[in-house]
C-alpha cells in the first residue's frame, strides 16, 4: 500500500488566463517499405490535414521513421511509443507490421496576460497522459479495421490505390469525432458497461434471442443491449469491445435526437396482420412499406485474427432495446427478410423491452440507492472489460462530461499508469486538493478509484471508509441476483 | 395402417371362461369384476373366475330354479344368488360358519326385486320396482337386518361400486336420476338431477334407456355418462356423450359434451381417466380426454377426440391346451362384435367366446398421431405408465430428423417442470406440516405421491440431455439454445438448478472454444455459484485465463453466503500467499485450498458487474 500526496495541480487562476484545451495537430499512415525506391511521398498512405504541403510530409513521416528506428536501437521489440516536445506529442502505433499511425497532439495551452499586455502563451507539457492518447490511436485502428478489415486485406483486394481510398474514406470523418480534449481513463479502458439484470430477465433475453437466431437463419451472431449498455455478446469481447464502442458513441446518439423530438415515432399498427410493436431499423430500411427502400446495412469484420469474416450489422431497436444481428456478407438480406425480421422480431422485442424495464425498476426500488452517494468511482475489470463509472454523467457523440475536476481524472490517469508498471495487485491513497482523497486499488486484474470528499480526514479513516463502500455500497450498487 | 398406428389393444391375458350355452349360464359382478360360469342352475356347478384370481372358486350348489343374478360379497365371504323375484338367497363362504343357504324376502308389499348390489362384505342392498333396502347381513346368525329404505319408484339401476354409488332412474320418462350413496352401514341419498332427453319424433315416447348411461370415476372424480344420439342442437348430426358431474356435496352438473360426429352404436369404457367411445358400424374408437382445453361456452366445455378414430388392435385368440402343441396358426378374434358386452370401467366381455379382457391405452403409437408437441404433453403427462414416452418424445424431439422448433421445445420443458414443481411444492408442504406436528392430528395429511409424470431434472439429464450433447452432429448451437432453454424452464418455476446441468453447459461450451460466452453467463450467474462449479472453473484456467477470477468470485459468494466465521482473517491475511493458491493448488486438497482462495479473493470486496 503506498500512499503519496499530489500538488493540488495548477493552483489558483487568474482571472485573465485563457485555457485551450489539447488538440489534434496531425494525423499520418505510412509504410515505409512503400517508399524508398520510387520515392519518399509514395510512403504515406493518409494524411490529415490534407492541405500540408508536399514536402512537410515527407519531412514530418521521415521523422517518425526515424524516431522509431532509433529507439529500436536500444530495444529491439518495443520501439518508441510517444514522443514528448514542448508544444506536442507525438503517438505511433504498429497495428499492423509495417504499417505505422502517427497522432500528433497538441499540448494544452495557458495564455497569459504579461506586464506589459502581451499574450504569453505557456505550454503545458506534463498534462498529457501517454497512455490515454495511444488508447486513442489503438481505438481508430480497431474501428478502421471494425469497418474496412485490414490494411493487408485492402492491400490484397486492390493494392495501394484502394487502400488509400478506404484511408481517406474511414479517416476524413473519423477524425473529427475524437474530441480528444475530452478523453481519460475511460478510453485506456475501452471498457464496456453491462446491464445490471436479474438471472431469470437475463434467461428470458437469452431464450429470445436463441428462437430469433433460429427463425432467421441466417443470423450468425447477436448483440443485445439495454439502455446503450451490453447484456448479450455472440462475438468474442474485443470485437465487442469495438462495435459497443461504435454503437454507443455513434450510432444510438444519432438516433436519439428523432426519438425525442418525436419525429419517426415508431408505433405502427397500419401493416395489416402485424402487432402493434414499437420496433424499428436503426441500420437498413428506414420504411418498409416503401418497395424501393434500399436494404444496405453496414459491413463490419470480425475475427479478423483467424476466420476473417465480413458480416452485414443489422441493428433493430424497440424503446430502449438494442438488437444487433450480424449475418454473413455473402448473404444479401432483401425486403422480404427485413419485413420478417420486423414482424419476428418487432413485437417480442417489444414486450421484452418492458419486462426488461420493468424488473430493473423492481431492482432499483430493492436496492434503494436513489440518492447521489457520497462518493464518485470508476470500476474497471480486464477480465470481462466490465466497466462502471458514477463520475461520467453521459456519453453524448460530441463530449463526454464528468463531474469532477480535470485534476482529478489525471490523478486517477496517473494511478492508472502507476498500476500499469508493476503486475501486483496494489492499493494508493491520494491526497488531492481541497480535501479530495483519490483511492486507487487493483486486485486480481480489476480496477477501482474512489474519489471521496471528506473534511480534515486522515488516511486510516479514509481506507476504512473505502472499506466500507466496498463492503456495502457495491452490492447494492451493482444489483445481480 | 401399421401395427404402430394403433392405440387401443385387449390385454395379453384375458380371463377365460365357458362359453354362454343353453345348459351354462353367465354372468359378471362390476363390484369384484368377477365371472359366474353357471351350469345347470349351479348342480353341475359354478366357476367364478377373477382378474386377479389365480385359482378359480368352483362349487357347486343345488338347483332351485333359474338363477337371475349371482354375486359375490366383498372378499368372497358370501354368495348372494336372486331366483325369484320376491327372494335372494345367501350362503356363507366363511370358515366356520354354517353353509346352509338363507333367504331374505324384499320387505315392500308387492315389490319386485331387480337386482341387489353388495356395498361391503357383509352389507347389500336389494333394488325393487318401489325403492331399495339396505340390509346388513348377519353369517353366523344366517339372517339379515334391515339398515334403512326408502321408496321410490324404480325403473332400473345402476351400480357404481368404486365410489358406491347407486342410480336409480325414476318417473315416466325414466329420465330424472337419484342417486344413493354408501358407506360403514349409513345410506345417504344425494340430489337427484335430470337428464335432458333429445327430441324425439312425435311417435316414439322419449325415454331415457340403461344402455346409454355409465358411471365411471374420472380424475379422481364421479361422473354420470349419458350417450345422447341426437344432439339437441338441430345444426349438428352426430351423437354426443354428456358428463353431468356427480360431486360428494351439492347437486349434479353438466359439465362436458364429447362431440362424436357420427352416428350408429356406440359403447363406453373408460381407461387411465380417458373416455373410450366405441362404435360398431365403423368398428374404431376414439378417445375424450376432458383434462385437455376443449371449446368452453361458459358453462359446459365440449371436446373432440383427442386422436383420429382407429380400431383396437387386431387380436390373436391364444390357443392353449393341446391345440398349442400342433402347429396350428392362432384364430383372429372378431372385434366390436355384437355379442360384445361392455362394463366400466374398462371391461369387454365375449360371452359367446367365453372371455373377459380389459382395454388398455397404448401411448407409443399417440406420439406420431398427435403432432401438436404442447397437447401431446399435457395428454402424456395424465397419463399413467407415461415417463418413459415422455423421455423418448424429448429425445425425438431433439433428435436430427424430427428436430422441433425452439418454442415447441420450451413448451414441453414448461409443461414438464410445471409438473415437477407441483410435487416438489407438495412435498415441501408435507414436510414442513410434518415438521410443524401436524402429522399426528391431522389424518388427512399424506405424503404426495410421486407419479410417474414428475420427470425431475436426473431424469431429464440421464436419459435426454447426456445423450443429446454427445451427438457430434448437432450444431453446438442449438445444443447450448436447448440446454438454456430447460434451464430457463426450472428458473421459472423456481426450481434450483442441479450443478451437474450447469458442468453439461460449461462442458459444450468449453469443447467448441465459446469461453466468452461462458464467462458472460457466469457473469449473470444464471450458472450458479457452487463448490464442484468453481472447481471446474478453476480447472479452465490454463484454456482460458479469466476462468481463475470466475472461480475465486465463486468461492467468495459461496462463502459470503455460508456466513462462515473467518471474518477477522480475512483482513489480516491481506497479503498472503496468493501464489501458491494461483499456481495449481490440487483441487483434491479441497477444504484447505478453498479456504486460502477465500482469503484472497475477500481482499477485494466487490460484486461482479
Amino acid at each position: 500500500m503506498a500512499a503519496a500526496a499530489a500538488g493540488a495541480g495548477s493552483g489558483p487562476w487568474a482571472a485573465q488566463e485563457k485555457q485551450f484545451p489539447p488538440a489534434l495537430l496531425s494525423f499520418f499512415i505510412y509504410n515505409p517499405r512503400f517508399g524508398p525506391r520510387e520515392g519518399q511521398e509514395n510512403k504515406i498512405l493518409f494524411y490529415h490535414p490534407n492541405e500540408v504541403e508536399k514536402n512537410e510530409k515527407i519531412r514530418n513521416v521521415g521523422l517518425c521513421e526515424a524516431i522509431v528506428q532509433f529507439t529500436r536501437t536500444f530495444s529491439p521489440s518495443k520501439p518508441a511509443k510517444s514522443l514528448h516536445t514542448q508544444k506536442n506529442r507525438q503517438f505511433f502505433n504498429e497495428p499492423e507490421e509495417n504499417f505505422w499511425m502517427v497522432m500528433v497532439v497538441r499540448n494544452p495551452i495557458i495564455e497569459k496576460q504579461s506586464k506589459d499586455g502581451k499574450p504569453v502563451i505557456e505550454y503545458q507539457e506534463e498534462e498529457l497522459l501517454d497512455k490515454v492518447y495511444s488508447s486513442v490511436l489503438r481505438q481508430c485502428y480497431s474501428m478502421y479495421k471494425l469497418f474496412n478489415g485490414t490494411f493487408l486485406k485492402a492491400m490484397e483486394d486492390g493494392g495501394v490505390k484502394l487502400l488509400k481510398e478506404r484511408l481517406e474514406k474511414f479517416f476524413h470523418r473519423y477524425l473529427q469525432t475524437l474530441h480528444l480534449q475530452s478523453c481519460d481513463l475511460l478510453d485506456i479502458f475501452g471498457g464496456i458497461s453491462f446491464f445490471p439484470l436479474d438471472k431469470m430477465t437475463y434467461l428470458k433475453i437469452q431464450s429470445f434471442i436463441n428462437r430469433m437466431e433460429e427463425s432467421l437463419n441466417i443470423v450468425k451472431y447477436t448483440a443485445f443491449l439495454y439502455n446503450d449498455q451490453l447484456i448479450w455478446s455472440g462475438l468474442e469481447q474485443d470485437d465487442m469491445r469495438i462495435l459497443y464502442k461504435y454503437l454507443t458513441t455513434s450510432l444510438f446518439p444519432r438516433h436519439i435526437e428523432p426519438e425525442l423530438a418525436g419525429r419517426d415515432s415508431p408505433i405502427r399498427a397500419e401493416m395489416p396482420g402485424n402487432l402493434q410493436h414499437y420496433g424499428r431499423f436503426l441500420t437498413g430500411p428506414l420504411n418498409l412499406n416503401d418497395p424501393d427502400a434500399k436494404c444496405r446495412f453496414p459491413k463490419i469484420f470480425v475475427n479478423t485474427d483467424d476466420t476473417y469474416e465480413e458480416l452485414h450489422l443489422i441493428v433493430y431497436k424497440a424503446m430502449s432495446a438494442a438488437v444487433c444481428f450480424m449475418i454473413d456478407a455473402s448473404v444479401h438480406p432483401t425486403l422480404d427478410f427485413c419485413r420478417r425480421l420486423d414482424s419476428i422480431v418487432g413485437p417480442q422485442l417489444t414486450v421484452l423491452a418492458s419486462d426488461i424495464c420493468e424488473q430493473f425498476n423492481i431492482n432499483k426500488r430493492m436496492s434503494g440507492s436513489e440518492k447521489e452517494p457520497q462518493f464518485k468511482f470508476i470500476y474497471f475489470n480486464h477480465m470481462n472489460l466490465a466497466e462502471k463509472s458514477t463520475v461520467h454523467m453521459r456519453k453524448t457523440p460530441s463530449v463526454s462530461l464528468t463531474s469532477v475536476h480535470p485534476d482529478l481524472m489525471k490523478i486517477l490517469g496517473d494511478i492508472n499508469s502507476d498500476f500499469t508498471r508493476v503486475d501486483e495487485d496494489e492499493e494508493i491513497i491520494v491526497k488531492a486538493m481541497s480535501d479530495y482523497w483519490v483511492v486507487g486499488k487493483k486486485s486480481d486484474r480489476r480496477e477501482l478509484y474512489v474519489i471521496l470528499n471528506q473534511k480534515n480526514a486522515n488516511l486510516i479513516e479514509v481506507n476504512e471508509e473505502v472499506k466500507k463502500l466496498c463492503a456495502t455500497q457495491f452490492n447494492n450498487i451493482f444489483f445481480l441476483d | 395402417m401399421g401395427e404402430e398406428d394403433y392405440y387401443l389393444e385387449l390385454c395379453e391375458r384375458p380371463v377365460q371362461f365357458e362359453k354362454a350355452n343353453p345348459v351354462n349360464c353367465v354372468f359378471f359382478d362390476e363390484a369384484n369384476k368377477q365371472v359366474f360360469a353357471v351350469r345347470s342352475g349351479g348342480a353341475t356347478g359354478v366357476v367364478v373366475k377373477g382378474p386377479d384370481d389365480r385359482n378359480p372358486i368352483s362349487f357347486r350348489m343345488d338347483d332351485k330354479g333359474e338363477v337371475k343374478c349371482i354375486k359375490f360379497s366383498l372378499e368372497n365371504k358370501i354368495l348372494a344368488v336372486q331366483r325369484t323375484s320376491k327372494t335372494v338367497d345367501f350362503c356363507n363362504f366363511i370358515p366356520d360358519n354354517s353353509q346352509l343357504e338363507y333367504t331374505q324376502e324384499c320387505k315392500t308389499k308387492n315389490a319386485n326385486i331387480l337386482g341387489f348390489c353388495w356395498t361391503s362384505s357383509t352389507e347389500i342392498v336389494f333394488i325393487t320396482d318401489q325403492g331399495i333396502e339396505f340390509y346388513q347381513v348377519l353369517p353366523e346368525k344366517r339372517s339379515l337386518k334391515l339398515l334403512k329404505s326408502h321408496n321410490l319408484n324404480v325403473n332400473w339401476y345402476m351400480y357404481c361400486p368404486e365410489s358406491a354409488v347407486i342410480l336409480l332412474s325414476t318417473t315416466v320418462l325414466e329420465n330424472v336420476l337419484q342417486p344413493f350413496h354408501f358407506r360403514a352401514g349409513t345410506m345417504s341419498k344425494l340430489p337427484k338431477f335430470e337428464i335432458e332427453l333429445p327430441a324425439a319424433p312425435k311417435s316414439t315416447k322419449p325415454s331415457l334407456s340403461e344402455r346409454d348411461i355409465a358411471m365411471a370415476t374420472i380424475y379422481g372424480q364421479l361422473y354420470v355418462l349419458f350417450l345422447r344420439h341426437h344432439s339437441r342442437t338441430s345444426n349438428s348430426t352426430g351423437a354426443e356423450v354428456v358428463l353431468y358431474h356427480l360431486p360428494r356435496e351439492g347437486a349434479c352438473k353438466k359439465m362436458h359434451i364429447l362431440k362424436l360426429n357420427r352416428t350408429g352404436k356406440f359403447a363406453l369404457n373408460v381407461v387411465d381417466n380417458l373416455v373410450v367411445v366405441h362404435h360398431q358400424d365403423t368398428e374404431t374408437s376414439v378417445i375424450f380426454d376432458i383434462k385437455l382445453r376443449g371449446e368452453f361456452d361458459g358453462s359446459v366445455t365440449f371436446h373432440h377426440p383427442v386422436l383420429p378414430a382407429r380400431s383396437i388392435q387386431p387380436y390373436q385368440i391364444p390357443i392353449t391346451g393341446p391345440a398349442a402343441v400342433t402347429s396350428q396358426s392362432p384364430v383372429p378374434c372378431k372385434l366390436y362384435s355384437s355379442s360384445w358386452i361392455v362394463f366400466q370401467p374398462d371391461i369387454i366381455i365375449s360371452a359367446s367366446q367365453g372371455y373377459l379382457w380389459n382395454l388398455q391405452v397404448k401411448l407409443e403409437p399417440i406420439v406420431n398421431l398427435l403432432p401438436d408437441k404442447g397437447r401431446l404433453m399435457d395428454f402424456l403427462l395424465q397419463r399413467k405408465e407415461c415417463k418413459m414416452v415422455i423421455l423418448s418424445v424429448c429425445s425425438q424431439m431433439l433428435s436430427e430428423s424430427d428436430r422441433a422448433s425452439l418454442p415447441v421445445i420450451a413448451t414441453v420443458f414448461d409443461k414438464l417442470n410445471h409438473e415437477y414443481k407441483k410435487y416438489l411444492d407438495a412435498e415441501q408442504s408435507y414436510a414442513m406440516a410434518v415438521e410443524a406436528g401436524q402429522s399426528r392430528s391431522s389424518p388427512l395429511l399424506k405424503r404426495p405421491v410421486r407419479t410417474q409424470a414428475v420427470l425431475d431434472q436426473s431424469d431429464v439429464y440421464t436419459h435426454v440431455l447426456s445423450a443429446f450433447v454427445e451427438k457430434k452432429e448437432m450444431p453446438h448451437k442449438f445444443v447450448i439454445a436447448v440446454l438454456m432453454e430447460y434451464i430457463r424452464s426450472l428458473n421459472q418455476f423456481q426450481i434450483a438448478v442441479q450443478h451437474y446441468l450447469h458442468e453439461l453447459v460449461i462442458k459444450t461450451l468449453v469443447q467448441h472454444n465459446l469461453f466468452y460466452m461462458l464467462h458472460q453467463f457466469l457473469q449473470y450467474h444464471v450458472l450458479s455459484d457452487s463448490k464442484p462449479l468453481a472447481c471446474l472453473l478453476l480447472s479452465l484456467e490454463s484454456f482460458y485465463p479469466p476462468a481463475h477470477q470466475l472461480s475465486l468470485d465463486m468461492l467468495k459468494m459461496l462463502q459470503s453466503r455460508l456466513k462462515t466465521t473467518c471474518f477477522s482473517i480475512q483482513y489480516s491475511a491481506f497479503l498472503n500467499s496468493e501464489t501458491s493458491v494461483c499456481e495449481g493448488a490440487p483441487i483434491s486438497h479441497q477444504g484447505n485450498t478453498v479456504k486460502n482462495m477465500l482469503l484472497f479473493s475477500n481482499r477485494f470486496l466487490e460484486t461482479k458487474l
